[in-house]
């Protein structure tokens, strides 16, 4: 109890006090997990939407593996980029490994599952309502999936933030192919994990209650600025 | 508001120029604490910045042949010469060395504070199965503790429920051996910075057998041309120099020494 209590002193010590290091992760956390962010929405948002409104041969082979990707192992995500990004791997030449670069590949490769399946539930309800409409109008297939999309961008926002949840709270793919470096790719998470293996159990704490405070600050901001929960136009 | 625009800003302007390179290091060399010591004199020194990979010396070995970093620095001599046979590094260079010592509860029911040998304090600790806790990773640590249960002629493998290789660093291991009140074998320099401690005492020291030397071995440009060979040679000579031998021989936590400079000129 006495750790935990530490931890929330350190945790307002260190933001109270400026500190130049926690600013510098804090940072690269927020720029590593929004890159990743917005990446795999571009790839997931249409994707989940199609698969909602196009029937073909393997759809239910495709739901029921995009689903069972949405529990994908960071540390074996990790790896396997590692492998791919090592100068002695396939794409060695691009020296992209260590880089925050090859931190945001990873988490895209974790978050665009769970948001393309959360975007395929959301909007199979909502095609069930638009079907008619849509057909009777003649629309493209393409026009289709951009109407989804905006008229049902609550519920996707919820996908996208639990992408940015799983995005940003998440170490193990990140510590292999960043390789949590001082001043290069050493994020939240990572340094959490350095100061335990130190011991340094207050420390820890207290950036993982940053950490906390981060992810409650980007979805309040969030759901600020598109407006939702607000009377009208819930 | 001007003292955060002036850390944003200082955030994207620093080390712009400098030079870089990617050192593997074990986790016992950065958990002691030296390298936040050093890492700012070298820049200071040479304009190099280093960037340390914190993992465990079979994992530091692994980035070295996949070339992945430009230089590791490690402590275990038997991979370390393999390591250079097998022509990823053209040699390896003793830089300096620290010892290992057995951490354990202090009420020692194994009694090796009056052990002779570090062979002996092992021996008294599987007699009575009292909880031992194991690197299990393939770091140096971990082939230093397998090379003396060899010395003892007992096989790990066969041991029970009191032994646990947990496979984690050194840190996480000393948290593990203080949670469970175990026997831990760890270098002096990761025990005395750890914060942890516990119901944790030193309990065995000075077996010439727990010695432990640090080598420097830059990755082959011959096998992998991009390397860094500038910033390889740059850093071997200060690691080597006058200078880095009165830092690092004058490291010292909570009053004791930690390592020995012994690098050759």
């Amino acid at each position: 109890m006495n750790e935990i209590w530490a931890g929330i002193v350190e945790a307002f010590r260190l933001i109270i006090t400026l500190d130049r290091d926690l600013f510098e992760i804090t940072l690269r956390s927020l720029q590593v997990s929004m890159s990743a962010l917005v990446i795999a929405c571009i790839f997931a948002l249409p994707f989940g939407t199609w698969l909602a409104i196009r029937r073909f041969r393997f759809r239910r082979l495709t739901i029921a593996t995009l689903n069972a990707l949405m529990g994908l192992p960071p540390v074996v995500v990790g790896l396997i980029v590692y492998l791919l990004l090592s100068r002695s791997g396939p794409f060695g030449v691009l020296g992209l490994l260590f880089t925050p670069t090859a931190m945001i590949i990873a988490q895209v490769i974790i978050i665009t599952p769970l948001i393309a399946s959360l975007t395929h539930q959301a909007m199979r309800e909502l095609w069930a309502e638009y079907h008619d409409l849509l057909i009777s109008l003649n629309t493209t297939s393409r026009q289709r999936i951009l109407t989804l999309i905006w008229d049902g961008r609550r519920a996707l926002l919820t996908g996208a933030l639990a992408g940015f949840g799983r995005a940003i709270g998440e170490v193990g793919a990140i510590m292999i192919v960043g390789g949590n470096i001082d001043h290069a790719t050493r994020v939240l998470t990572t340094a959490i994990a350095l100061e335990t293996g130190k011991g340094d159990f207050a420390l820890a704490l207290g950036l993982g209650f940053v950490l906390i405070a981060l992810a409650l600050l980007v979805n309040f901001a969030i759901h600020t600025l598109s407006r939702t929960e607000q009377e009208g136009t819930w | 508001m001007i003292r955060l625009i002036a850390i944003v800003v200082s955030l994207f302007a620093t080390t712009a120029l400098a030079e870089k390179m990617k050192l593997a290091v074990t986790t016992s060399f950065h958990n002691s604490g030296l390298s936040d010591l050093l890492l700012p004199v070298i820049l200071e020194d040479t304009g190099l910045e280093v960037q340390l990979l914190i993992v465990g010396t079979g994992q530091a070995l692994r980035l070295g042949e996949a070339g992945d970093v430009d230089a590791i620095l490690v402590h275990s001599e038997a991979a370390e010469e393999v390591f250079v046979e097998n022509g990823y590094a053209p040699y390896r260079r003793e830089i300096m060395y620290n010892d290992f010592v057995v951490v354990g509860p202090q009420t020692d029911p194994a009694d090796i504070a009056s052990a002779d040998t570090a062979v002996d304090a092992l021996t008294r600790i599987a007699i009575i199965k009292a909880p031992f806790v194991s690197r299990g990773d393939a770091s140096g640590t971990h082939k230093k503790e397998l090379f003396l249960w060899t010395s003892t002629k007992l096989d790990p493998k066969l041991f029970g429920t009191w032994y646990n290789a947990v496979g984690a660093g050194m840190g996480a291991s000393l948290n593990t051996a203080s949670g469970l009140g175990a026997y831990i074998l760890t270098d002096r320099a990761s025990w005395l910075n750890f914060a942890n401690k516990g119901e944790l005492d030193l309990l065995f020291e000075g077996d010439p057998i727990l010695f432990n030397q640090y080598a420097y071995l830059p990755i082959d440009s011959k096998r992998h041309p991009h390397v860094n060979i500038q910033a390889q040679r740059l850093l071997e000579s200060w690691l080597t120099s006058k200078r880095a031998e009165t830092l690092i021989n004058g490291y010292t936590v909570d009053g004791t020494n930690v390592f020995v400079f012994n690098a050759f000129r």
